[in-house]
Formats: C-alpha cells, structure tokens, sequence
C-alpha cells in the first residue's frame, strides 16, 4: 500500500509533524476537527528506544551517541485505511492520535485534517522555532581584536 | 568477595521508609514538581541523559527527584530503566550542519559566516550570588530580547573554511556501522566509534579532569575550540514498514571541535588535527573535555609518540570513564564481606602467631 514518491513526501511531512508536537496537542486539534472513526490496533502502542547515531568529526564515520525513548503504533480503520505513528517519548494517546490522522488523511477527510490539524500544527512548531532563533540573534556578537601597544 | 547474606527483613524496610521521607523534607516546604525539575534544573536533567544514555527529560528529573539530586544515582537509574525497553532500530547520523543553534561562537575565527551566537551562556557572568533569586514568588521574569532579523541562514562548520586551504585534517564520509557497547562488551583495542560512544556517556568530572592533564602538557596537544555549537537536530530513521524515513523527534544536542596543533609525523603531514566532541543536551563543559580527550586518543593513528600520559591510554581512559561502572564496583565494598573478612583475620593472625608476635590480650596482662 505504498503511495507515490510525492505521496511520501507529503507523509512524511505530517508523520515528522506529530512526532516532535507538544503533549496532547494533536489530539486536541483531531477531536476539534472530527469524531474519531472506530480502528482496530494492528500494532498497539508500545514504548521502547532508538539508538541515535552522530559521526566523527560531524561529516565521518557513524558512531552511536546514545538512546531515546519513543511511542510507536499502527492501526486500520473500519474502512480499510492503515495508520502509523512514532513519537518521540513516552505518549501512547499521542501515538494513538497521530496514527488515528495518519489513516484519515488517506479518506475523505484529508482536505479538512490538513487545514485544521497539520496547517495549524505546522504553524505553532515553526512560530516556537522562529522565537527562538531570534532570541538567538539577539546573542550575535563581533568580537573586536585590541590593537596591541607595542611598536 | 560478597556473599550473600539473610535477615534484616523490618532494618532494611524502615530505612527505605525513613529514606523515603528524608527525600520530601520538610513537608511544610512545597513538593517539587517533574516538570518544575525538567523546566529549572534543566542542565542537571541533561547530565543525566548524557551519561544515563537516554535522551528523555521527564525520565532524567523523575531520577533527580528520586535520587534526592544525586546524580550519578539518578544516572544509575536510567540505565536501568534503559535496559527494560525494547529497541526500535538505529537512527540515521544526525546532521549536526543543520542545527538550529542557540549558542555557536569559535574560538579560532572571529568573523564566520553564520556569526558568534552567545546563546543562555554563564560566560561573561560575574559569578556573583543573586539574591533576587532568593526572593520568594511572583518575580517578573525577563524576557529575553528577540532581534527582529532571524532569516535561518545556513551555519557551516568552521573546520571546513581550514579544509578549503587543506590545512586540516578531513572527516571523511564513511558509513561503516559502529559498534555499540551497550550490546557487545567494550574490549581492546577501540576503534574510534567505540571511543566516542564511550565518552559521551561518561562521567562528566573524569573527562573534565582528564582533559585538563592534556592541556597541563600529559600528552601534548594544544587544543582550540574551533567551534562549539549547541542547538536541536531533528532525528530521522527509516521505518521499515513504511518504506521511507521520518523524524521521530528533535533533540538538543552540544558539538565542540577542536582544532589542534600538530607538527607532522612519520606518517602525517604538518597540518592542524581534530577532535570531536557531542553530547546530549547543552553539556558544554563535557563536550569540550571529549574533544580534548578523543583527540588524546588519537595518538596511535596520527603517528605521534606514546608519552605515557593517562589520557593517551585507551584501556585505562574507557575502562574508568563510565561513573556506573565505577560506582558499582566502588559501593560494593560497603556490602556485607563477613565470611572474606573472617578468613583474612584467621590468616593475620596465624602469620603472627607464626612470627611469635604475643597475643595483644596477654601482653597488656
């Protein structure tokens, strides 16, 4: 059941969305948006770790830094539709939403999810990280070398 | 030798209880809070991920709050915590390039492009007390200043402007899978992946001061800090069932590398040399101690001599660098040795009954 390239692109946008929202959010804007559908678990969900990798030197051979927790599940709906999640954490309601979008985004209620739950998602994520980097700006500095007193 | 023993059954049970409640304090002072622990503890939290190796907030304050802020016990308890969970998968190498960084200055270029970002620094700091911290509740908090130009430029590594002139060492890609030392016992000789698993998670005073014997001359390398930046990274892996890969989080993560000195060898060219540092959190003063130290280990590879300095000896650098390790070995000796003493009294006092040494009992009569 795998999409087209575009399709996975466009999926992968939203799946990396809801994996870094904050606590409870996508869930709130689902509920917002629709009822949710009946599903069945084809995974339930389940907390377990990732092991992140960095390199050497930033650009080098890979070497394994440490591990992270995540949530992660899958789930069809009546009408057919699969859905995934992976969350970052400990947050099976937050799994359990995110996969509940992922398979409605594949029916009809696509346009609707889109315009009230990733667009507004999208924003809050991109505003929070903007804040910040102009806090950041705000730090810049140029450093001035002192001209030495000697001859 | 430990050996086992029985009983103290209701002893062990009231201390747990009365340690218990040493933990709360005074309960007419208020209880703290996960999330107020997560929120302004914030680097005790991330030192505790960076050497419990597991990258979540909620679990490193749940540790500080039940190791009564003793952090290498909270440490102690996120590994084993670690241990229950079952692994996913690895994710792909975080691009560090791409950071969104909150801090990044150099110390070897003053203009860089992408400039010198001080971040939520103690740098330039008086290090005085701030009695306004003291002053109970309701204090205005200040609002950092938000400059209103904050286009996402690009932020390139400063060792790659060095690399442009070929004055630097390269970091080749290479895509090698490392080894992983929470799978396969650490053993000798280490390869470079191995190392820095190793360092990232160790403890933050011994990379400190090991450190700091390479800048005290025990293995000669003059280090600059050619950049360090600290920032988020998204993380990405392939998910199997899915046929592509997504971002199952954002991390904070602190980068320092080191730009070196280096004379030549016999098999290398006079060029500067590096070393590397990353950490999770912002961890700046472990970061640069990594770089310090990974770039002492470097010794065998880059042709240098061994000047027997502690901080060129891989055994003995990641043998003692995991604060768990050594704790555990360290607090052992505390538990019940009764029968390993009783054998050792009995042995002391053949040997000098052997050497006619008078019973102490009988010389004082």
């Amino acid at each position: 059941m795998k999409d087209t390239v575009d399709g996975n692109e466009d999926r992968k946008g939203w799946m990396s969305l809801f994996a870094r929202a904050p606590e409870g959010r996508v869930a709130a804007l689902l509920d917002a948006a629709c009822t949710r559908p009946g599903f069945t678990w084809l995974r339930p969900p389940e907390i377990g770790s990732v092991m992140v990798q960095g390199r050497a030197g930033g650009t080098g051979a890979p070497f394994n830094l440490g591990e992270m927790t995540v949530t992660r599940c899958a789930l069809k709906l009546a009408s057919g539709e699969a859905g995934h999640a992976y969350v970052q954490g400990r947050r099976k309601p937050d799994a359990e939403a995110a996969a509940l979008v992922d398979a409605l985004m594949q029916t009809d209620l696509a346009d609707t999810l889109r315009t009230q739950v990733i667009a507004p998602l999208g924003a809050e994520l991109a505003a929070a990280t903007q804040a910040r980097a102009k806090k950041a700006a705000a730090t810049r500095v140029d450093f001035f070398t002192m001209v030495r007193g000697e001859d | 030798m430990y050996v086992a023993v029985k009983g103290g059954e209701a002893a062990i049970r009231n201390a747990h209880a009365w340690l218990a409640e040493e933990r709360r304090g005074d309960t007419s002072v208020a209880e703290l809070s996960i999330a107020q622990i997560r929120e302004q503890l914030s680097l005790a939290v991330n030192r505790v991920m960076a050497e419990g190796s597991l990258y979540d907030p909620d679990l490193a304050a749940l540790a500080i709050k039940q190791a009564r802020g003793d952090l290498i016990e909270a440490v102690f308890l996120i590994r084993a915590y670690r241990t229950t969970l079952p692994r996913f998968g690895a994710t792909r190498p975080v691009e560090t390039a791409d950071m969104a960084c909150d801090r990044r200055i150099s110390a070897t270029f003053k203009d860089l492009p992408g400039g010198q970002i001080l971040g939520p620094t103690f740098d330039y700091t008086h290090r005085l007390l701030d009695f306004k911290l003291a002053a109970e509740g309701g204090k205005e908090v200040q609002q950092a200043e938000q400059a209103g130009d904050a286009a996402p430029a690009p932020v390139p590594h400063v060792t790659g402007f060095l690399n442009r002139e070929g004055l630097i060492e390269e970091a080749p890609r290479d895509d090698t899978p490392p080894p992983d030392l929470t799978r396969e016992p650490l053993e000798m000789p280490a390869d470079r992946a191995l190392r820095l698993q190793a360092l990232t998670r160790a403890d933050e005073g011994f990379t400190l001061s090991l450190a700091y014997s390479t800048q005290r001359g025990y293995a000669r390398n003059h280090a600059f800090v050619g950049e360090l930046r600290i920032g988020t990274v998204a993380v990405e892996m392939d998910i199997p069932e899915l046929g592509f890969a997504i971002d199952i989080g954002e991390i904070t993560l602190t980068e320092c590398e080191t730009v070196n000195q280096f004379t030549g060898s016999k098999t290398e060219p006079p060029q500067f040399t590096r070393g590397y540092g990353l950490v999770f959190g912002q961890t700046e003063r472990k970061a640069i101690s990594m770089a310090l130290v990974d770039r002492a280990l470097r010794w065998e590879e880059l042709g240098e001599d061994d000047m027997g300095a502690p901080a060129q000896d891989a055994e003995f650098v990641l043998y003692h660098s995991d604060n768990i390790q050594a704790t555990g070995f360290l607090e052992h000796i505390k538990l019940p040795h009764y029968v390993d003493f009783q054998s050792e009294l009995e042995l002391v006092r053949k040997l000098r009954r052997e050497a006619g040494a008078e019973p102490m009992q009988e010389a004082a009569e």
